[in-house]
């Protein structure tokens, strides 16, 4: 054993959260030079150990070691000066400030004490360029894709010369290209004997990336393991704490799809689009068929969902439900006609922060019954109970803040929330981003077993196995464009992915 | 027992309202020892009379306003022009009443330009109407909130100045006066207003879904308008429903005086709201409220000022000695604050906490 090689290490981490144990005795290890994967399913307790290590929660008990130097970060940017910088799941930047402003917020380099602008841009662009990514990096943050915006924060963290870098599901919103090169840069950092750490719920990442594995599950440690003495069924097997089965099943149920009649249409889209987002497209919905939007990140599919909702209101074409010529202004009107939408941003369009899981849930259905239907506490209280052992929410309870729920259990509350509405057309955009398998393969369950029960399912996901998976037809979109849609046997990875590319 | 009691004081000091009623009682304590007779209570005429009666009539008002403006700040807004909408709302009852005096006989009679009732209405609905164009202001426009109301603020002076003709009107009207000097049941008048304001919007928010509405719209508007709710509607209904209550305040005060003055009535009295709300634990960030918080609040404030009169600190001082205790109020109140003062005794109990919970 060469334990005293280890650049970060952690003992006997506790943290209690109220109600809920969120470390118990955990143990972890880093070496120079080494990408260390965390994993677990939602709620194991990965995001909560980052958070130790990095001092946004201070433990409760154990210690931490960096460099054979025990620490205890109390704050994030403690933690940065001694050398740890994080990534996390959801891009935590300044949406309005220029990309540059971001990588150098709070350590401007001065100039006869004012900030040296020209420093920061220059230095900005050579540090993306390092990334392969050549962007004008005076424009606001916001003005790129989520992808981008995950890149800049890795080139921030990367710039405060960390020892230890550690990547909270990094890679959920990049596509295929962004995480080759991602993972480049990894490798490159890596061998220049940085100690990565690096949470993902891609499998093939793992597999790709990482040199050794650390399982947790239920807040306690499963073991640590070098990656390629551990096969993948077993690295499953060991995260969901249970035999492997019914697994591979699910994986090829999808082959036995049907297509729905014809005639059943519930919704269809002529020429409707949104100036500046997405072009004019025709789009027909059937009853009980699972329709997948496929394409790149940026390819229009989110914008299909949010003008058929009615956020980004439709400036030409109709859209008929049911037979019937609707105007769809606002999401009160999508909502009242059957509609409902599960964004892909959780956190900033999907929960409620600072209100009680029973609250999420509740809002979607209280919000269509209108203010005068009040349903009583009681009755929201059995309401939320009901759906929390039906889709398995972990949960200290009806009252626990939304905000302590893992980002798997935050999901599957807003799946409820629009299932309690009884929709008759459900859009799920990314309803798996940043879950672990067993949560994905539920949710895919669920999904199949709802479009069963005739409601019509919309599916955009950037994992295109999924979504082949799932779906009976899927619509396939490029440069804000629908290009193609297909069909039948015709659903088949090579085939979209050819598609996708326009070869 | 002793475990029931422990439990039952551990919900009162996790619960919202501890901090701010601990804030009211300090103001109260403190009077008991240092005011003279602050809780002596004489019955003349059938009336309630005293220090403490004096509090609470004087913080009609403000808790009317502190009611309005908590609805406000629940959605992340702000409504600073609820002065403005007090003085206009006395230059309209005012003016509608009339300032006219007549003998008849010798005897005075008691005339109004237009039945007292009709221009208590016109009054509110026109103070309704400014908190209309308020919330179309934020709601529609997408003005930020304190931008919007300072239009208004600024302007509204002028505008009650208008209506007043630059002029205190006097009202000489007897029962009008009755609204902010008179007593009902041996009360005074004004606290079965805030009663009834109060137990009106208590219903609408905890027995409908306005209150879980605005909460969700304070917290995150964005995820509120997919999740179906018509944001901008509720908006729109706060700020209305603010400027309601400001014209309720304004006829108070103007009935209290006697007359309509444009240029002083209500003058800073948004602040004192905004600060009702705020000593009542409630974030000005929105999202979760409490009404019976504020009402608190605006005691506490009525507390401070009438204390500071009855000591008889000298009049150009008074709003310095205000402030201070104010910031004490805050400062007790802010979590950050109590953990860096009271951080070694938190530390011991975290420990042991700690204990128990690995035990567990």
């Amino acid at each position: 054993m060469d334990g005293n090689n280890s650049l970060l290490q952690a003992k006997g981490i506790y943290k209690i959260f109220p109600g809920v144990k969120a470390l118990t005795n955990v143990d972890f290890e880093l070496k120079p030079g080494e990408i260390h994967c965390l994993m677990g399913e939602n709620g194991a307790g990965k995001s909560t150990l980052i958070k130790v290590l990095t001092g946004v929660e201070i433990l409760d008990g154990g210690d931490i070691f960096l460099d054979g130097k025990s620490i205890r970060p109390r704050s994030p940017h403690d933690a940065q000066g001694l050398g740890i910088s994080t990534v996390y799941q959801e891009v935590n930047l300044c949406p309005n400030l220029s990309v540059a402003e971001n990588i150098f917020i709070g350590r401007e380099p001065l100039r006869f004490g004012r900030i040296n602008w020209k420093e920061i841009n220059n230095r900005s662009r050579l540090l993306l360029a390092k990334m392969n990514l050549n962007i004008d990096v005076t424009q606001a943050l916001e003005r790129y894709s989520v992808a981008v915006q995950q890149m800049v924060a890795i080139a921030r963290s990367l710039d405060i010369s960390a020892k230890v870098l550690i990547l909270d599901e990094p890679t959920s919103s990049l596509d295929a290209k962004e995480v080759g090169q991602l993972f480049d840069l990894l490798r490159k950092l890596k061998a220049e004997g940085m100690g990565i750490v690096f949470i993902t719920h891609f499998i093939e990442q793992v597999y790709a990336i990482s040199d050794r594995i650390t399982i947790l599950r239920n807040g306690e440690l499963v073991g640590c393991y070098e990656t390629a003495a551990l096969p993948r069924v077993q690295l499953i097997a060991k995260m969901i704490g249970k035999a492997f089965e019914g697994f591979e099943k699910s994986y090829k149920k999808g082959e036995e799809r049907d297509t729905p009649d014809d005639r059943n249409v519930f919704l269809q889209a002529s020429g409707v689009g949104h100036k500046g987002s997405i072009n004019p497209f025709d789009l027909t919905i059937n009853k009980g068929e699972v329709l997948g939007l496929v394409g790149l990140l940026g390819s229009g599919r989110t914008e299909v969902a949010r003008t058929i909702f009615g956020i980004d209101t439709a400036d030409s074409g109709e859209i008929v439900i049911k037979g019937k010529i609707v105007y769809l202004n606002t999401p009160v009107d999508a909502i009242a006609h059957g509609l409902a939408y599960c964004s892909e941003n959780r956190k900033t369009e999907g929960i409620i922060d600072a209100l009680t899981v029973r609250e999420n849930l509740v809002v979607a259905l209280q919000a269509k019954l209108g203010w005068r239907k009040y349903i009583n506490k009681k009755e929201q209280e059995k309401i939320t109970n009901k759906y929390i052992k039906l889709l398995d929410i972990k949960t200290s309870g009806p009252e626990q803040l939304i905000k302590n729920l893992s980002g798997g259990n935050q999901q599957k509350v807003l799946l409820a929330r629009w299932l309690l509405t009884e929709p008759d057309l459900l859009i799920l955009d990314e309803p798996t981003r940043g879950i672990d398998i067993g949560a994905k393969v539920e949710i895919q369950r669920l999904i199949l077993s709802l479009a069963a029960g005739g409601m019509s399912v919309v599916f955009i996901s950037s994992e295109l196995d999924e979504s082949v998976r799932c779906s009976n037809r899927m619509v396939v979109l490029r440069d804000r464009e629908k290009i193609a849609e297909i069909s039948g046997a015709e659903i088949d990875e090579k085939y979209i992915m050819q598609t996708i590319a326009g070869v | 027992m002793m475990e029931k009691i422990t439990t039952l004081w551990n919900k009162f000091t996790s619960s919202k309202l501890c901090w701010p009623l601990a804030a009211l009682c300090c103001v109260l304590l403190f009077n008991l020892f240092f005011t003279k007779d602050f809780f002596a209570i004489e019955i003349k005429d059938g009336h309630f009379y005293g220090v403490s009666i004096d509090v609470l009539n004087r913080a009609t008002p403000l808790m009317v306003l502190a009611i309005g403006m908590t609805l406000v700040i629940a959605t992340k807004g702000i409504d600073i022009s609820v002065g403005s909408v007090i003085a206009i709302s006395g230059a309209v009852v005012a003016s509608l009443i009339g300032g006219k005096m007549e003998f008849v006989d010798g005897v005075q009679t008691f005339v109004t330009l237009m039945p007292m009732p009709l221009a208590i209405l016109v009054a509110l609905l026109i103070s309704t109407l400014l908190g209309m164009w308020n919330g179309l202001l934020v709601s529609k426009v997408g003005i930020q909130p304190i931008v919007a109301t300072l239009i208004l603020m600024v302007a509204g002076r002028g505008i009650a100045q208008l209506i007043t003709q630059g002029q205190i009107i006097t009202i000489y009207y007897k029962p009008f006066q009755f609204i902010g000097t008179g007593f009902l049941l041996g009360f005074p008048f004004g606290l079965f207003i805030v009663a009834a304001v109060f137990a009106l919007t208590l219903y609408a928010v905890r027995k409908t879904a306005i209150g879980m509405f605005i909460e969700a719209i304070g917290i995150n508007a964005v995820a509120s308008k997919f999740a179906g709710i018509d944001v901008n509607k509720y908006i729109f209904s706060v700020y209305a429903f603010s400027g309601l209550c400001a014209g309720i305040a304004g006829l108070i005060i103007c009935s209290n005086v006697s007359s309509a003055d444009g240029n002083n009535a209500g003058l800073f009295i948004e602040m004192d709201a905004i600060l009702a709300v705020s000593i009542g634990g409630n974030s000005l960030d929105g999202g979760r409220f409490s009404i019976v918080g504020s009402l608190i609040g605006a005691l506490v404030i009525q507390s401070i000022t009438t204390t500071i009169y009855a000591l008889g600190v000298p009049p150009e001082i008074t709003l310095v000695v205000k402030s201070v205790v104010v910031i004490i109020i805050c400062l007790l109140q802010s979590a950050t604050f109590r953990k860096i003062v009271f951080a070694k005794k938190a530390e011991k109990g975290g420990m042991i906490d700690e204990k128990n919970a690995a035990q567990l």
